[in-house]
């Protein structure tokens, strides 16, 4: 129990730069490119592992990961609740700005914050592109 | 803000544990989860991370039986300790009746004490709430250790209790020393402050 | 710092009477649970249970349920601010068998509510309308 017990990060998994660069590299061409004003892969403990925007945003990122993990573990600890093994994917719908949430594996959530220039159904498809590329990648 | 409910004669109010990163504030509802198994009917639930870190809050509801003829629900709750986590932590003392704020008592954890305190105090005055009139008791934990060396008593006292002296308790939330007197301390303070409203 | 405060105000800015909640269990009743609504709660932003109505056979546990979903519902709200709105659409999760429907009532309350497959999303909808109307209207 040192003092720096709290800065010790408990990931489970562990991600070579080259990794990192290779998903941001995927964050930014099949979801940025796509009209995505702003994109976070995050982990379960709301870390951020890669974070891509269009240049245009200036919102707490961290405050976001914080409540975005905390969001989806208290929606997951609903289901179980009603008898559910997990809710459907996550979507919050505002005036002008959106937000997706989807799961890549237990360890992991993307976080997509786009506007009206783009579908939801166009998003949906981005981000499950996304995430089989970034699964492919984590699997190596 | 406790919930009166006079048609049921029920009263439900929120009792925050509140403090550092790995204090103790979920040991010490696991220790009255399981002290008061038999009175507590539903599961403790934990909103926590794979490394075992509370990342959203504990939640343990708890029948305290009869006040001047209202049956009377506190729900404990904590909130995640982590520096990084104050979105979530402020999210939690929201409609908050009263605190136990859980320091760690260990040397090297002295200035951690006394940043979440006046952490505390900013949360709640986002909620304007006074930190000096909120019911509010502190517990000094982990004076088990035996391999570390402790703050003593007086300096905690003097860290975090020389303006606010509200009560205080040296206490082990894994042996259970004084887990109950400090929750006892809380609900007996936090149901006079909602006294008026029961009469 | 004094007067920013208002310690002296710690029981909630709404009170409601016996018979208040008389109507507002009726309403739940009425216009929820005799639609197939399988469990109705009004709750306040802090998680307690205001009023509960349930179909006799859902058992789920509420107060963790309460708890769960003001602390969710506080979490998506700040993500909205972060973001930039004034706040998200009405909130809805579905699963395999039971879904679950958040809806604001007033800056004060919520409504959650768990039905199955046998309500359609559409006519849950206009049904927590209406009985957001008549709650409303009961202050």
């Amino acid at each position: 129990m040192g003092s720096n017990y709290d800065d010790i990060s408990f990931s489970e998994y562990t991600l070579g730069q080259e990794q990192l660069d290779q998903i941001e590299a995927i964050l930014h061409e099949d979801l940025v490119e796509s009209g995505v004003n702003s994109v976070l892969l995050i982990d379960m403990a709301g870390n951020i592992i890669a974070n891509r925007d269009n240049g245009l945003c200036d919102h707490d990122v961290y405050s976001l990961a914080a409540l975005a993990s905390a969001n989806f573990a208290a929606v997951d600890t609903m289901a179980k609740l009603v008898g559910e093994q997990e809710f459907s994917l996550l979507f919050h719908k505002g005036e002008n700005e959106n937000i997706h949430f989807s799961k890549i594996n237990p360890e992991f959530l993307l976080i997509s914050i786009f506007g009206k220039n783009v579908t939801l159904g166009l998003l949906r498809l981005k981000v499950t592109e996304a995430i089989e590329k970034i699964n492919g990648l984590l699997e190596k | 803000m406790a919930f009166v409910n006079m048609k049921t004669k029920e009263v439900q109010a929120k009792i925050v544990f509140y403090g550092p990163g790995r204090g103790g504030k979920t040991s010490n509802l696991e220790y009255i989860y399981s002290k008061f198994r038999e009175r507590i009917k539903s599961e403790m639930v934990s909103i926590k991370t794979h490394g075992d870190r509370t990342l959203f809050f504990d939640f343990l509801p708890f029948d305290i039986g009869k006040i001047m003829g209202y049956d009377v629900k506190v729900q404990l709750y904590t909130v995640p300790g982590q520096v990084k986590y104050d979105a979530t932590r402020k999210l939690v003392l929201k409609g908050v009746d009263g605190i136990v704020f859980v320091a760690d008592s260990q040397v090297e954890q002295r200035k951690k004490n006394v940043l979440s305190l006046k952490n505390l105090q900013e949360n709640l005055s986002t909620y304007k709430k006074s930190i000096f009139k909120v019911p509010l008791v502190l517990q000094y934990n982990k004076r088990d250790l035996k391999d570390v060396p402790l703050l003593p008593i007086e300096v905690m006292d003097k860290d975090l209790n020389s303006q606010l002296k509200v009560p205080s308790f040296p206490a082990s939330a894994v042996t259970g020393h004084n887990v109950v007197p400090t929750l006892k301390k809380i609900i007996s303070a936090t149901m006079a402050s909602l006294q008026n409203v029961l009469k | 710092m004094g007067s920013e405060y208002d310690d002296n105000a710690s029981f909630t800015d709404y009170s409601l009477g016996p018979e208040q909640l008389e109507v507002i269990e009726q309403v739940l009743e009425e216009d929820l649970i005799e639609s197939g609504v399988h469990s109705v709660m009004l709750i306040d932003m802090a998680g307690n249970i205001i009023a509960q109505h349930d179909n006799g056979e859902a058992q789920h546990d509420l107060y963790s349920l309460a708890a769960l979903a003001s602390a969710n519902f506080a979490a998506v709200d700040t993500m909205a601010k972060i973001v930039g709105e004034e706040e998200f659409s009405l909130l809805f999760h579905k699963g395999e068998s039971e879904n679950i429907h958040f809806s604001k009532v007033n800056p004060e309350y919520l409504l959650i509510t768990i039905f199955g497959k046998d309500v359609a999303l559409g006519l849950l909808r206009l049904k927590v309308a209406e009985a957001i109307q008549k709650i409303n209207d009961v202050w």
